[in-house]
């Protein structure tokens, strides 16, 4: 039986920070891409859950290709940020100590931030510890500042880079479950999925919690994905003077620990825990969860317990039974996994997709760069920019950005039909919530919850 | 130029408004960021409103419609879908409406921007995040818009609004599988808790809070838990609605550097409506857990009293000494008291209290001194009107006026 050539160059199975990256960074070359995403839109899986932190990489461990890899998107993220319309505000972490225990591992965290390159990482007296900070808890006894930790939000960077790879003239399938995969005799490979069959040179598995079984499919046995549940507590905006850093808690055997952080929307997270689950589905908190991340936050901040929370979320992380990235690839199959990202995947999610790409040359993709590549720009949802209810030369353009819809969060009717009607449209509440922020605040919907589903039901 | 901003175009703002034309007030601005000032009233399909305002009885939308009428009648001018964001660094309030970007000022502003029933989030009730989860407010507004509701409803709370919730869930079509709430028994008259009662047929789960919320795009199922015998009970339904557990809307309190009442949640003021700020007046349900809609209203119409006297007057700006409540009291209303010892809304404060008490005794001190004593009957969730005759005996030099309930 004779094969047809494959007619795709590079399907990326999985819409997430990663796959986006993937999608982005090859789009640039004169490639036929395809994006395959399961869900209803891009980044609504493991990548809307995270602390939403921009890792420097001065804890991972040295001379792995995670801490190359996060150092590495550190610098092309805080590069691109700003061009794409990405939120992110280097505010600087501090690790405290609290025991004189976590103190004397002091010197291993500086040791390791070292070999990884880091130098920028330095000790804090507790006195200067709380000059930075005087509303942390009592009982610390020590810090390291790490400034170039920094916060970014975790909605806008899969949107960017998927919008930027269609406007480079990938094609995002949506909604499109992989079901069964086939190698051709040629080379490449048949994909079945729930659109239909696609059949391409090389494939890439950025599948998240999924990415082992897109992996068994092809016969590997590299890794397991153990979905690990993170909860977390949004508080309220007016806590936001609380805290000047992130908190981070000095690091476990087994754990980052509970940190606090502010978010570039404004608010004060509180989390996560970590808990091994079998569900990859799972993302429910539980009352368990929330108490403990409760009694932590007592610890590390206790003002701002007596705030109003204004959300909870849990969310997966794609961990296995390593504790390093699953990143393979099997040059001669052309076959690229991009398996077993945690928390760092934000944080990496460029440089990953530039290691993919060069690795996938190195196995015979051919790498010919587009002239003319589109500039993309996000829409802000950052406090830390102008947003457009403040803009009067917006507001003057177009009355719909001097109405505000959702008070608490000041979206405007003009972001969110704009958000309806962009190239990768939301498709639904929460799609509207990532591109907006809309419903996001801490009515959670009593006062513009009825008109958002109005114009939300108007565009379909 | 503008006299007098007022924030929010709710009853209690625009009330304040009419009576501060009616007072003379020469001009008079009112800032609301709805499509249409009038309030939450306007969601409110049912009779009930205006009885200790017009002495009539209205539905919620010829209420909110008929104080927005008049205000502009009076000459107020009524600007709708603007939005204060916050003070300016010259103390002026910046607003942002389909005009565009500005910031407006006047001598005297009144904040009446209201209040939002606790959402689920913030009751930290665990689960999935499945949608058909709602508040009150948000029900009212989907059910006014045709759109659909849910078919098996859970309401979380018993007080008033509770079963005002059950109405419109009724009227929306949607089945009522049941009413909870943690305390031991419902908080709206017995009347009214009857005639639901025989009219719907639901049960109403005391002493039952919500464990965990099931349910992947769409509500499945819901644990309650037995507070009692710590039992659990899975209920199934595709929609929650959390009901009252109010919080003012504070924020441009807050963010204004307005002293906050630690009971109230809301701005401190004193029997006058003054806030903690110079110049800064508040009235309605920012200063506590909702009242009804004409209770509001009449608190916006004396806060534009003193408004008009203070417009009138040297400019001075009294200090005032503060009320506190000890437990199981939860809050009172106003929660200062300034020199002058004006009579408080409508001739009482309000108070409020945690647990049920039929007659409860009830002492109120300043610096260990006696200043009055009586019985009153406590519900949660609803007021009572606390006489004001002691408010003369209060020693403006003197340390904060405490409210306690007397044991055994």
């Amino acid at each position: 039986m004779s094969e047809e050539a494959p007619d795709r160059d590079v399907v990326i199975i999985g819409a997430g920070v990663v796959g986006a990256a993937i999608a982005r960074e090859l789009s640039r070359y004169e490639l036929r891409c395809t994006l395959v995403e399961a869900g209803a839109d891009v980044g609504a899986g493991t990548s809307k859950a995270n602390t939403a932190l921009l890792h420097s990489g001065f804890d991972a461990k040295p001379g792995t290709l995670e801490a190359r890899l996060v150092r590495r998107g550190h610098e092309l993220l805080s590069e691109y940020a700003p061009r794409a319309g990405i939120p992110l505000e280097r505010t600087g972490a501090l690790v405290v100590a609290w025991s004189e225990e976590q103190l004397g591992s002091f010197p291993g965290i500086l040791a390791r931030a070292h070999q990884n390159g880091y130098t920028a990482i330095g000790r804090l007296a507790v006195d200067e510890l709380y000059r930075r900070e005087p509303k942390l808890g009592p009982g610390a006894v020590g810090g390291l500042e790490v400034p170039d930790e920094g916060i970014v939000c975790a909605f806008t960077p899969p949107l960017a880079y998927a919008t930027e790879a269609v406007a480079c003239g990938c094609e995002l399938r949506l909604g499109t479950s992989v079901t069964g995969m086939q190698r051709l005799e040629r080379g490449g490979f048949r994909i079945e999925t729930s659109t239909g069959r696609l059949t391409t040179r090389f494939l890439v598995n950025a599948a998240g919690l999924r990415s082992d079984e897109i992996d068994r499919m092809l016969g590997h046995e590299g890794f397991t994905v153990t979905p690990r549940r993170g909860e977390l507590i949004v508080f309220d905006k007016l806590s936001r003077p609380l805290v000047n850093h992130i908190l981070l808690a000095v690091p476990t055997g087994t754990t980052k620990g509970v940190l606090v952080a502010p978010t570039v929307y404004g608010n004060v997270l509180l989390g996560p825990t970590a808990e091994n689950l079998q569900d990859k589905t799972d993302t429910s908190s539980t009352r368990a969860g929330l108490e403990y991340l409760r009694s932590e936050g007592e610890r590390i901040l206790p003002a701002l317990l007596a705030h109003e929370v204004t959300a909870v979320y849990a969310g997966l992380r794609a961990a296995t039974e390593h504790d390093a990235y699953q990143i393979q690839i099997h040059g001669a199959e052309g076959y690229a996994c991009v398996g077993g990202i945690r928390s760092t995947g934000l944080s990496a999610s460029l440089a990953i997709a530039e290691h993919v790409r060069a690795e996938l040359g190195e196995a015979g993709l051919p790498l010919h760069p587009k002239r003319d590549l589109p500039d993309v720009r996000m829409p802000n949802i950052g406090e830390d920019f102008p947003r457009p209810y403040v803009e009067q030369d917006r507001i003057a353009a177009h009355s719909d950005f001097g109405r505000i819809v959702c008070f608490c969060e000041r979206v405007t009717r003009g972001e969110i039909l704009d958000a309806l009607a962009a190239p990768i449209p939301a498709a639904d509440l929460d799609g509207l919530r990532r591109r907006t922020r809309v419903l996001m605040g801490r009515c959670q919907g009593f006062y513009c919850g009825a008109q958002v589903r109005e114009l939300l039901a108007g565009t379909r | 130029m503008t006299d007098v901003i007022v924030v929010g175009g709710g009853p209690a703002g625009l009330a304040c408004a009419l009576e501060l034309r009616r007072r003379g007030v020469g001009d008079v601005l009112v800032l609301d960021r709805e499509q249409q000032a009038g309030g939450i009233p306007r969601h409110s399909v049912h009779q009930g409103f205006g009885l200790r305002d017009f002495h009539r009885v209205l539905s919620g939308p010829r209420y909110a419609r008929r104080y927005a009428e008049r205000a502009r009648g009076a000459g107020v001018e009524v600007m709708e879908q603007a939005m204060v964001t916050g003070w300016s660094a010259d103390e002026a309030l910046e607003v942002t409406s389909p005009a565009g970007r500005e910031t407006v000022r006047a001598p005297a502003v009144v904040l009446a921007t209201g209040c939002r029933e606790r959402p689920r989030s913030a009751r930290l009730v665990p689960g999935s995040r499945p949608e058909g989860v709602l508040t009150t407010g948000m029900l009212q507004q989907l059910a006014l818009k045709g759109m659909p509701v849910g078919g098996r409803a859970l309401v979380v709370g018993a007080e008033h609004v509770s079963f005002s919730a059950m109405l419109t869930l009724a009227h929306a079509g949607a089945k009522v599988v049941g009413m909870t709430t943690e305390l031991p028994r419902h908080q709206t008259s017995a009347l009214f808790r009857a005639g639901a009662a025989l009219r719907y047929r639901f049960p109403l789960w005391t002493r039952t809070a919500i464990a965990r919320i099931s349910g992947r795009s769409r509500v499945e199922e819901v644990e309650l838990l037995d507070l009692e015998n710590r039992h659990a009970r899975v209920i199934a339904c595709d929609t929650v609605v959390f009901t009252a557990d109010w919080i003012p809307d504070h924020e441009l309190a807050v963010v204004g550097g307005l002293e906050l009442d630690p009971g109230t949640r809301g701005p401190r003021v004193d029997t006058g409506l003054r806030t903690t700020r110079p110049r800064i007046f508040a009235a309605g349900n920012v200063l506590h857990g909702a009242e009804p809609a004409d209770i509001a209203a009449l608190s916006g119409r004396h806060a534009a009293g003193s408004v008009a006297r203070w417009l009138a007057g040297d400019g001075s700006w009294p200090a005032v000494v503060p009320i506190e409540c000890a437990p199981p009291l939860h809050w009172i209303s106003p929660n200062a008291i300034g020199p002058s010892a004006d009579p408080p809304p409508r001739g009482g404060f309000l108070l409020r209290s945690r647990d049920f008490t039929r007659r409860a005794a009830l002492e109120i001190r300043q610096d260990g001194r006696l200043l009055r004593s009586g019985r009153a009957r406590l519900t949660p969730g609803r007021s009572t009107l606390l006489p004001c005759d002691w408010v003369r005996a209060v020693d403006a030099e003197g340390g904060p006026v405490q409210v306690a309930m007397r044991t055994g």
